[in-house]
Formats: C-alpha cells, structure tokens, sequence
C-alpha cells in the first residue's frame, strides 16, 4: 500500500500538501497508509478527509482512500500557451493563456474577442521592443541644459508643446480604453495597448515640463482641435479607432516629431521630439501591422474604414482644423527669426512638412491595401489637426 | 399548499442559506421540479410548523431531527429522514485543553470550567457533555460549564460559540473546550488554537449530523423526485458545485437514522439547554 510519511509535521500546519501529493499518485478508490507523530494526526485527518470526500478509515491505521469527486473534472484548457484561437470564449476570461480552468468560470465582456479584430503576428515582438526601450524623463532629456532662446521662439515652443499635451493625452486615452476591451486570451495585444498608454503618459509628461521650463503658463487649446481629438475619443470601434489614431494621426505626427527635431531651439526640445518620435513609429507600426491583417481578412473593412474618414471629415468642416497659433509656431520655430527671408523658409518647412505628412499616409493608406487613387484622396481628406 | 410546489423549511442561521437555496430552487426548476422554501429563524419555530404542514420537507439540524421524530410520534405519527451530506457522516467532537495544561484526561476535569457552544448545539454542548457525563462527570456537578451562546435557536449552526469557547481556553477563562474535530483543524489554522498551543483529551464516538426530514403525510412523488434529484447532483455539473461548496458537501447520501443514538441520550439527560 501506498504510505505517506508526515514526520512530527500535522496537518494544521502543511501536512496536507503531503496526503495529497499521495491521494494523485493512486487512482480514485485506492488506499494510502498515513503515517505520523502529530498528536492530533488522527482527529484532523477524519475531518480533512470529510471535507474533501475521500473515505476515511481509522481502525486500522491511518488509512485513507481517494475519493472519486474533483472539482477540476470536466475542466477546459485555455488554449495552447503559445498559439491564439480565432475567437476567445468568454469563459476564459481571465485566466492565463494555457491554463486549466475550473469548469462554470464566469463570462466576461471582454469586446475584443475575435483575432481578427485584434491580431497581428509583430505585437510581441513590438511589446518586448517597447518594454526594452522604456525611457526615464528624469533622465532622458537633458533639462538642466538651458540655451538662451529668443521670447518669440520660446513662446512658439510653449505653443506647440501645448497642443502636443491635448494630442498625447487622447491616444492615451484611447489605447487604455482599448488594452482594456481586448480579451486577455491575446495578451500581446492587451500589454503592447498598455505599453502604448504608458508611452503616451511619459509623452505627455515631457510636453508638459517642456512648456513650463521657462514660462508659468501653457499656451492656447482651439476648439478646432478639440473637436478633431474629440472624434477620436468617442470612436468606439477598435478598428476605425486604431485607423484614424495609428494610422493616420500618429503616422502623421512622426513627421511632425521630426521635424520638430530638426528645427529645435533647444537640445531639450530636440531630444524629446526624437524619443518621442521612436515611441510613436512603433504605435504606428502596430496600428499598420493588425488592421493590415484584418483588411486581409476582411477585405470589406477597406470600406468601412474609408467611411470613417469621410464621416470624421464632414463632422469636423465646420471647425477651424489646426489651431492657427500652432501652424505659426510652427512656422517661426523653422524660421528661427523674425526676418522675412527666415519666415519664407519657415513657411517652406512647414509647408514640406505636410507633403511628408501627406505621403506618410498614402504609403501607410497603400499597406492596407487602398489604391494609389484612393489612398491619395482619403489622404487628403484626413484632418488638418494632423491628429 | 398547491400540490405541484415542494415546499422546504430552513432556517437561515447565515445569509448565504438564501443564495444556496435559491440556486438549488433554478436547478430544481431546470430539472422540472417546482421548489420553493420557506425560512425561519428558528429550529424550534420550524419544527412547530412542520408538524402543523405549514411546508413538506426540513432542512434539519440533528436536534430538530429528534424534535420533530418525537413530536410526530407522540401525535402518533411519523418522521423519516431522506437525504443528507456526505460531510454529515460520522462526525466526532473533541474536548481540549491547553498544551501545558495539567489537565491529562478527562477525570481531571473534575472541579474545573469546560467552555461549550451554543446551549442547544449538538457538536459543541451535547454529544460532549453526555460523553463527559457517560463517563462518570455530570455537568455543573463534577465540573462547571460555560456557554458560549452564540445564536441559540440555530442549534450551534454558527461557529461563533464554538469560537469563542476556543478563544476563552486561550485566554484562561476556562480549562477546557469543546468542538467539532474539523473546526479544531480549522481553529489551529487560523491561529485561533495557534498549532501546538492545545492538546485533545478526548474525543467524541461518531455522530451524524443534518438531514432532510419528512413525515408521513408528505406527498410521496414529489418527496421521491426531490430524493432522486438531490442524489443526482454531482460535483462535476459547474451550476451546481458552486451551491455544494457554499453547503459544505460533495455529495447528497440517502438518509440514515443510526447516528443519533450520542445526541439521543444527551436530550434525554439533559434536555435542551435554552
Ligand atoms: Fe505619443
Ligand atoms: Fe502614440
């Protein structure tokens, strides 16, 4: 007979993890001999054995039998650790991908469920990227490096920095929003989202301090901008979300962050502008990679993603698009100086600026699979907020 | 009482009792049988009110068991028990005393206080007061008692009395205590009765505890396919483990009668302690 051998130890102190161990080495019905030296072996074994269904006889010895009841018969496995299904029962829910789950587990409403909703192959790959290149703000840009900047160009600086805070803070919003739809059975997925969301808190954070370097307030917030934002914020499809986000505006604000880098008064500016910008690229790569996946998928997607811009276009004719101030700041941080000569290349810059912008999208436009022709006028029709 | 509704009494010794009940009442129904309960607050109230057919069937501590056993028979009638737990079976209770106590059997308890449960609890007051009794020390004569009531009325279904009683022993308030052999186990590891700090002088014979009751005007097909659904119940089924877990059992087993015979004695020497 099987015999387990307790020591001095009882089981109201872990002796139980020993009978245990024992009861999964026989089959149900099988006996074990327990022995031990716990004064109260005999008394706590009865009752551990009543509680957990396995027959207990204490004439002859310690003598206990495994019990034929298990809560973990009938028990589901949560798929296969290192491959995805094409759609996570709710049931699943929290538990780690691979793990046996107690049958009966509640359903969650996770939304994102499907993986052709959600999926792409590089989502790893860009998450362990993103983790590994996590900056610290403290540190990372150098702040105590303060050159003497004319009150023009400081003030440009405060502007853009300004309107760079409300855009951070809403692909914040909505890549949290969204880490938290996605059903944990992707988890890539949900820890790149959530990688991203931090991303974009560091963002705003460093935009921020920028700003108030050298000044008590911010600059101006237009409701043009806004309402852009706003329509981003309210989107509640992952799909049009990701597309206008990703694609479009952070795709866009990659040449905007560049450019800033190229023309930065300041080293503390320009550094941000390029860490910034290496964040972004890999949201913008993510937003690329799945929804390319998904078109592929679901070629009819094209279209409903083509209705988003038009619909996100007309709402937004109204308003004023890009605030103005921004556009001039812009242009004056070109500029470098308020001569005409230095203005007229400012203005070239910004005015190359958006010719970046604009190809940077009908590129990404064309990797989802839209014509040249088509890719060309959704393009244009992409908000003059640029996010 | 409309014949088609299987009508059970309970007494709600816990808030939990209307979760389980109502769960197993969906699962009844999924099953075609139409159950519904009534709660009262009270064994003794329930008791009453079966006899007087106020429901069909009662979820009965060991002492109702006997209550209404005896209370049909002296109406010249009779109670039968038809289903319980399997956690219910063979039950001891322990009496304890601290480690270092000079106490070493039950004998020397004579001239001390012995901390019990609830007046009317059959695990923590009766069963070991008659096996105390039975062995030569009648109660508030050789040894005094000290009652832990916690809920009288529940027939020591609350674990407070025996909790408290566990508490006084360590704090010396009394020599010794009474409890059922799994809330020892539960006590030390909880660190009520840290691990080590106590020792069991005596143990109880076996006893059973709850069970479904019936008396002999309950209508017999609705009584039989409730038996035959409740012994149908598994583990297995995910709607309903979560019920048996909230219960305390794995299994429902036919009804027995043959563990009664401690607590029989103890209500006939000792009435109910109220
Ligand atoms: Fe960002
Ligand atoms: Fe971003």
């Amino acid at each position: 007979m099987n015999t387990v051998e307790l020591g001095a130890l009882g089981l109201d102190r872990g002796g139980h993890l020993l009978v245990k161990r024992a009861l999964t080495r026989v089959e149900p019905g099988e006996a074990v001999r327990v022995v031990g030296s716990a004064p109260e072996l005999a008394v706590h074994l009865r009752a551990w054995c009543r509680s957990r269904g396995h027959p207990f006889a204490a004439e002859d010895g310690l003598i206990i039998r495994r019990g034929d009841v298990e809560r973990y018969n009938g028990a589901e496995s949560a798929g296969a650790p290192n491959a995805v299904v094409d759609d996570a029962p709710a049931t699943w829910g929290l538990a780690a991908r691979g793990a046996t789950i107690e049958a009966g587990a509640p359903a969650f409403d996770f939304v994102l469920h499907a993986k052709d909703d959600v999926w792409a192959d590089e989502a790893a790959r860009l998450y362990a990227q993103g983790a590994a290149s996590q900056w610290d703000p403290a540190t990372a840009i150098p702040w105590g490096d303060a050159t003497e900047i004319p009150d023009a160009i400081e003030d440009a600086v405060v502007q853009v920095m300004t309107y760079l805070v409300e855009n951070e803070t809403a692909a914040l919003v909505v890549s949290s929003r969204f880490a938290a739809q996605v059903h944990p059975h992707y988890f890539e997925v949900m820890q790149l989202l959530a990688l991203n969301a931090a991303d974009e808190a560091r963002h705003v954070e460093v935009f921020r301090r920028r700003a108030l370097m050298k000044r008590e307030r911010l600059g101006l917030s237009s409701v043009g901008g806004q309402a852009s934002l706003k329509t981003l914020v309210d989107e509640p499809d992952f799909a049009m979300a990701s597309f206008l986000l990703s694609v479009l505006g952070e795709g866009s604000f990659l040449a905007l962050l560049w450019f800033l880098h190229t023309h930065a008064p300041d080293p503390v500016t320009k550094e941000i502008a390029r860490l910034t910008a290496q964040d972004e690229a890999r949201h913008v790569a993510f937003g690329v990679a799945h929804l390319g996946r998904h078109t592929t998928a679901d070629p009819a997607l094209r279209g409903r993603l083509a209705a988003a811009i038009h619909r996100r276009h007309d709402a937004l004719a109204h308003t004023a698009g890009l605030n103005e101030e921004v556009f001039d700041a812009l242009v004056l941080l070109a500029a470098g100086a308020w001569t005409p000569a230095a203005i007229s290349q400012g203005w070239d810059a910004v005015q190359s600026l958006e010719r970046d912008m604009d190809l940077g999208r009908r590129r990404r436009l064309e990797r989802l699979g839209f014509e040249a022709e088509e890719a060309e006028a959704l393009s244009a029709l992409h908000t003059r907020n640029f996010m | 009482m409309a014949n088609e509704t299987l009508l059970m009494g309970a007494v709600a010794y816990d808030p939990k009792v209307v979760t389980i009940w109502d769960g197993f009442l969906a699962w009844f129904a999924k099953n075609g049988l139409d159950f519904d309960f009534v709660l009262y607050s009270n064994y003794e109230r329930q008791v009453e009110a079966h006899l007087a057919g106020h429901f069909h069937v009662a979820w009965n501590s060991p002492l109702a068991w006997l209550q209404a056993e005896r209370a049909a028979k002296a109406a010249g009638r009779e109670a039968r028990a038809i289903a319980m737990r399997d956690t219910d079976c063979d039950l001891t209770s322990v009496i304890v005393v601290r480690a270092d106590s000079p106490i070493q059997s039950v004998e020397d308890l004579a001239g001390k206080t012995v901390g019990v449960g609830a007046g009317d609890s059959p695990q923590a007051t009766m069963i070991p007061l008659i096996h105390l009794a039975e062995a030569g020390l009648e109660p508030n004569e050789k040894f005094d008692v000290r009652r832990f009531d916690v809920l009288l009325g529940k027939h020591g279904d609350h674990i407070g009395g025996e909790r408290d009683a566990a508490r006084a022993l360590m704090q010396g308030e009394v020599d010794a205590a009474c409890m059922i052999d799994g809330n020892h186990l539960l006590f030390s590891k909880e660190g009520t009765l840290p691990s080590g700090a106590t020792r069991i002088i005596a143990q109880t014979g076996t006893y059973d505890h709850c069970n479904f009751t019936v008396l002999d005007d309950a209508p017999t097909a609705l009584i039989d396919r409730f038996t035959e659904l409740l012994l149908s119940m598994r583990y297995e089924d995910p709607v309903v483990r979560p019920l048996l877990d909230l219960e305390g059992l794995k299994v429902w087993k036919p009804g027995r009668t043959s563990g009664y015979a401690l607590l029989e004695r103890a209500l006939d020497r000792f009435g109910v302690l109220t």
